[in-house]
């Protein structure tokens, strides 16, 4: 979708406020947010691309509005309503009406192995690539309003494909339910100049990865 | 420098206090209803206040600085020398080493979202995730990386990497000179979270400084 997620080129947004001995978390309620999000996710109830597509969904100015973990904090209260797992109105009252029977809960003594397990997006099915390092390709101009992990910014532009990362989900097709669709992952070579002109650095460059279903032969 | 040192989440009728109730309202509404375990939350917190940072990432450089054949594996296939230290898993199941020389520079952004890889730098710091990083990187990096106090020749190639899919990107910069002889140990504390996001070098130590 062509939301105000996709920020790659834009302006006016102001400058880069950095913090010196940043903490990890700036609030308690930070901390319950972040694991609130990793726990629920373990329930199996959605994927990563879900959860990013949630988040995307944000109406736009609040996005901008959010702080990061207000966006999880949203995302998170979308899945779950979405899901049946809470209604909307115990999310208002914050009283429970009934247990729900959840398939899997993460248990303290399992989240050690399970973070270290992560949640692998290669696949084992083999796929044949459709391209190879060193063929030019054109990014596809496309404008789906689901989950795209295809940035604005390189729609319609040439690269040349730069390596072949194996086969991967395809998280547009996941986010929306639709499958893995399992193809191959590249990193494919913008440069600088074909995305943003002659201003940009003549050497310069922008790598993005991009799936099969994203690109052309050029 | 953002004010984020004191917590605002205390005042009342703030919108920081109404999260803060509605994050706590969430999670007793999940607990009672079965759907999360209070003390797995206390331990996702955990790992990543305390047990999962930067330092990771710290001694992963230092070995490719002192170690060509680790350097060679980290190249070649960084998931697995990484693993050879023992940081794997969550955002980092598939990572790749770009290494910087004097004619490239390397800068890792997610345009789209935060992705970052947790394993060897922990969590994102605020800057990464906000919206000034995430949509000047790719169009002005030279500008961004000057207000890091980087300034790269016109002969540098800057390259960007926007972390689009499940690959995580981890910068190996350059290691500095003047720092020859220097311990792997000592090597790591010079390794800074920000150089292996690409928007700072490794700076040698000041004369008489760490051994």
């Amino acid at each position: 979708m062509n939301g105000v997620h996709d920020m790659g080129g834009m302006h006016g947004m102001g400058p880069i406020e950095r913090e010196e001995h940043e903490p990890v978390f700036h609030h308690e309620w930070e901390r319950r947010a972040f694991a609130l999000t990793m726990a629920a996710g373990f329930l199996g109830e959605w994927n990563i691309d879900m959860a990013r597509h949630a988040r995307e969904r944000i109406p736009p100015a609040r996005y901008l509005a959010s702080s990061y973990y207000e966006k999880w904090l949203l995302g998170l209260e979308t899945l779950l309503a979405e899901r049946g797992l809470v209604t909307r109105d115990e999310l208002v009252t914050g009283r429970p009406r009934g247990r729900s029977s959840p398939g899997r809960v993460l248990k303290a003594s399992d989240v050690g192995r399970v973070l270290l397990k992560g949640g692998p997006a290669r696949l084992p099915e083999r796929v044949p690539p459709r391209f190879k390092p060193g063929d030019r390709v054109v990014a596809k101009n496309v404008n789906p309003v689901g989950h795209t992990r295809l940035p604005r910014y390189a729609r319609g532009k040439r690269g040349v494909v730069d390596r072949d990362y194996g086969v991967f989900i395809f998280p547009d097709a996941h986010a929306m339910g639709l499958g893995k669709k399992p193809q191959h992952l590249y990193g494919v070579r913008f440069a600088a100049r074909e995305l943003w002109g002659p201003d940009a650095s003549p050497g310069d460059a922008v790598y993005v990865d991009l799936w099969d279903d994203h690109l052309d032969p050029a | 420098m953002s004010d984020h040192h004191h917590d605002h989440a205390s005042e009342p009728g703030s919108p920081l206090a109404e999260t803060d109730l509605r994050v706590r309202a969430l999670e007793s509404l999940l607990v009672e209803k079965g759907l999360v375990d209070p003390a797995a939350l206390d331990a996702v917190i955990d790992t990543y206040e305390t047990k999962v940072g930067p330092r990771n990432g710290a001694r992963v450089v230092a070995r490719a600085w002192v170690d060509p054949a680790f350097r060679a594996r980290l190249l070649a296939d960084a998931t697995a020398a990484i693993a050879e230290l023992g940081y794997m898993g969550r955002q980092g199941e598939d990572m790749v080493a770009l290494e910087d020389t004097p004619k490239v520079h390397n800068l890792v952004v997610c345009t789209l979202c935060s992705c970052y890889p947790w394993p060897v730098l922990g969590l994102p710091p605020v800057w990464y995730k906000s919206a000034p990083y995430r949509s000047r990187a790719v169009l002005d990096p030279r500008g961004v990386l000057r207000e890091f106090g980087v300034e790269l020749g016109d002969d540098v190639e800057v390259r960007v990497w926007d972390s689009t899919s499940e690959m995580r990107y981890l910068v190996l910069p350059e290691r500095p000179a003047g720092t020859e002889g220097m311990s792997e140990e000592a090597l790591a504390q010079l390794v800074t979270r920000d150089s292996m996001i690409g928007v700072a070098k490794v700076t040698p130590p000041a004369r008489g400084g760490p051994r």
